[in-house]
């Protein structure tokens, strides 16, 4: 079975709620079947509208969303196979974890044999055998999280949606849930569409990840490639930590150019910025810059620590370098550790090919 | 093994069972002092004149205090067929003429005649005859008596006063099911053209849970709306569903007489669309269509208020849920959100279905003959007749119905499941 890559497919989508705002603009995104495709970005940015979109529970105002190649704006949710997990998980409470997971299967008219193997199978799926008379209320929230998982995907839908499913349980139960559900997707393949703004759960899961930001995709890419060559300043700053300068591009070439800042100068790499006198905003991430480099990179500058912060596995240093109070350092906890004290001096150092100039913020 | 874990003991050595209720006693004072007024008041107005209501309607000690050495007599009266013996008729006497002095005859005469038609003629006979001295202590009574009236021979006279002997009396709830204690004092039943009340328990029953019906099938959508339309269109909707609340009971009533009367808006408008004519319109007052009409209306609010505080707590992502889970509206609808709006639904028929079941002021002024309810007879036994005792009885013959429909619905549906906000 050859793996359809527009399995899923917004073409122009618009949506508005008011007639004044739009909330998507001009969406084109293809998921491909089978992948893990991620939609992040801060709230309002019209992520989960993409996603109610997608379900049926809002209808675009212009383009058409498409499912395996049929337009399905106008079959309405229940008819559309498409398995979601909500937000609060929206199990029914008056319903035990059993017949909450026979729920689909009855509505298909599925003979009881078969909704019991299914149903029991779902449940091993996410490890919770030997619940099937309990009441969602009797279940913690993780388990609740598991159940709502089953239920989506018992009736073996093509796509399943899940809108900030694990924003409700804490950090640890958090973790292994995304593992969890990210080895359910690999064993059975189903085609996944998740919404988070969590940006490292975003990153740890998915396949692919969609920025979004004020109605539109940003960056449609791996996670490594979203982390390590963000396309413009807001994926810089949305994902991962980030230092920027803001500076005007005085000398550009092929890989380098050279950027102006209030009182000095750094060579930086142009992503965005094509000409001379382009305004930019340079950005690095704290781990590139390496205090007293013993390789030669091409920006060394010194600059005097303002602050310590001890993090167990890294320290994070903030320091006044190039005029900027706000440059933070992230030092890793090696054996090897300098002593790092407030208001020393210490000198710093990153490849210009790390500092990506961008556009101007 | 675990029934021997040693006592627990605080620092001190006290047991920690102690010291706990120690610390607990000033919350428990204090949690009873803030209820204290309230049970007061509770007391006072509620359960007192319950207490009140109750010993009047079984109360029958009036003629029991008047005649006591008549009743005395008659506990050694064997033959109940025939006419009691001279001692009977000896401490009648005697009580009689002590009542005739202290001018509480009257009371006897009304009170007898209500137990056997006729009492009041002859207990004023016997008074004038002892007024005028005629009565010769020294012969036998009873010959002097029997001769003053022919109804004094009569046993069934003499049964009926042997019948008001016990202190306390059931009469007045057989009354209210139009049955009553015949003369050899098994129950029977009244002529069927007197039997009255049963009809109007059963109506008030059957208008009692129409109302209710109606109310359901009308606040439902409301209180539904009311709990998913926008902020700014729920509360307009809300206002409108108060705003009964806010108007006078009697105005609302009184409009709907305005409205439902035959030259009424209703009936022109009808006549206007050509649905009835002119000289044909229909009767929607004055009778039970008018009671369901105003009642419901009435009553609404009370169906829509625990509906909607149900509603608004569930999430309407659990819709979603049953949609995109492939049921179709209908069957998300069926088997999702009604089963969670039961409790709602519970309280509110419950509150509405109460309510209907004493429901006076609206059925007085719109129902007419045909719809009105028990508590217009209530009123009527209040006002008219005085008889406070019976309207005391048929007042808790209808609040042990309510409690009976309460237990029953807890039963069905459990009390724990009912919400009100």
């Amino acid at each position: 079975m050859g793996k359809n890559p527009e399995f899923v497919k917004f073409d122009k989508v618009d949506k508005s709620y008011d007639g004044k705002v739009l909330v998507v603009k001009d969406l084109q995104l293809d998921i491909a079947e089978g992948e893990f495709i991620t939609m992040l970005g801060p709230s309002g940015s019209g992520k989960t509208t993409c996603l109610m979109m997608l379900a049926g529970f809002e209808t675009p105002t212009h383009g058409e969303i498409l499912l395996d190649g049929n337009i399905i704006s106008n079959i309405p949710p229940h008819k559309r196979g498409i398995g979601m997990v909500f937000q609060n998980y929206a199990l029914f409470p008056h319903m035990t974890v059993y017949e909450n997971l026979a729920f689909p299967l009855r509505v298909r008219k599925i003979e009881k044999d078969e909704i019991d193997k299914k149903v029991d199978k779902a449940l091993s799926m996410v490890s919770l055998n030997g619940f099937e008379t309990r009441m969602p209320a009797q279940l913690s929230g993780g388990q609740q999280q598991r159940v709502a998982v089953a239920r989506a995907l018992v009736f073996d839908p093509a796509v399943v949606l899940m809108d900030e499913p694990l924003g409700a349980l804490d950090k640890n139960l958090r973790e292994s849930m995304q593992y969890e559900i990210k080895h359910i997707h690999e064993s059975i393949g189903v085609t996944v569409v998740y919404v988070t703004h969590d940006q490292s759960e975003a990153l740890t899961m998915s396949n692919r990840i969609a920025v979004f930001n004020d109605g539109k995709v940003q960056q449609l890419s791996n996670p490594a490639e979203l982390y390590e060559k963000p396309v413009n300043s807001f994926v810089a700053e949305f994902i991962g930590e980030n230092n920027t300068f803001n500076g005007e591009v005085i000398d550009i070439d092929k890989n380098k150019c050279r950027v102006k800042l209030a009182n000095s100068e750094i060579l930086a790499n142009p992503i965005s910025v094509k000409n001379k006198g382009e305004k930019t905003t340079v950005s690095l991430r704290p781990e590139r810059a390496l205090i007293n480099p013993t390789d030669k990179m091409d920006n060394m500058f010194t600059g005097k620590i303002e602050e310590v912060i001890y993090h167990g596995d890294h320290t994070r240093v903030r320091l006044n370098l190039l005029g900027s109070s706000e440059f933070i350092l992230k030092v890793p906890n090696s054996t090897s550790n300098l002593e790092l004290k407030v208001s020393q001096d210490i000198n710093i150092g990153w490849n210009s090919a790390d500092a990506r100039a961008l556009d101007p913020k | 093994m675990s029934s021997e874990t040693k006592q627990i003991l605080t620092t001190d050595g006290i047991p920690l069972e102690v010291s706990l209720k120690k610390a607990e006693k000033k919350n428990k004072i204090k949690a009873f002092l803030l209820v204290a007024p309230l049970l007061l008041f509770l007391v006072i107005t509620y359960i007192f004149p319950i207490g009140d209501m109750f010993m009047r309607s079984v109360d029958d000690r009036m003629v029991t205090n008047m005649l006591p050495k008549t009743f005395k007599a008659m506990e050694n009266w064997e033959n109940l067929d025939e006419l009691p013996p001279e001692e009977v008729y000896r401490g009648f006497y005697e009580d009689y003429k002590l009542l005739a002095e202290n001018q509480q005859h009257g009371k006897l005469g009304q009170r007898l005649n209500k137990e056997k038609n006729g009492f009041n003629t002859i207990t004023k006979k016997l008074f004038r005859q002892i007024k005028r001295n005629k009565i010769d202590e020294s012969v036998s009574i009873k010959e002097q008596i029997n001769k003053i009236h022919k109804r004094w021979r009569n046993v069934e006279y003499w049964q009926a006063i042997k019948r008001t002997a016990p202190p306390y009396t059931a009469a007045k709830y057989l009354k209210g099911m139009d049955m009553y204690f015949a003369a050899d004092g098994s129950i029977a039943q009244v002529n069927e053209d007197r039997r009255i009340h049963r009809i109007l328990w059963l109506r008030t029953l059957e208008i009692a849970f129409f109302v209710t019906l109606f109310c359901f099938i009308m606040g439902y959508p409301i209180a539904h709306l009311l709990a998913t339309l926008p902020m700014k269109y729920s509360n307009l909707l809300m206002i409108c569903v108060l705003l009964p609340f806010w108007t006078s009971l009697l105005v609302r009533t009184a409009s709907w007489m305005i409205l439902l009367q035959q030259q009424g808006i209703v009936n022109d408008f009808f006549v206007m669309i050509g649905l009835v004519t002119d000289d044909n319109r229909p009767e929607m007052m004055y009778n039970k269509v008018g009671t369901y009409v105003a009642m419901t209306q009435i009553l609404l609010p009370f169906m829509v208020l625990p509906l909607y505080s149900v509603m608004k707590t569930i999430s309407p992502s659990l819709m979603r849920a049953g949609k995109s889970l492939g049921g179709t509206p209908f069957v998300a609808f069926l088997k999702v959100y009604f089963p969670l709006t039961i409790p709602g639904i519970g309280a509110g028929c419950l509150l509405v279905f109460i309510l209907a079941i004493g429901y006076y002021i609206t059925p007085a002024l719109v129902g007419g003959a045909s719809g009105t309810l028990i508590s217009n007879q209530i009123a009527f036994h209040m006002k008219t007749t005085l008889d406070w005792s019976f309207a005391s009885a048929m007042g808790l013959m209808l609040l042990s119905g309510v409690l009976i429909i309460y237990w029953i619905y807890n039963k069905l549906v459990g009390v724990d499941n009912i919400k009100l906000g």
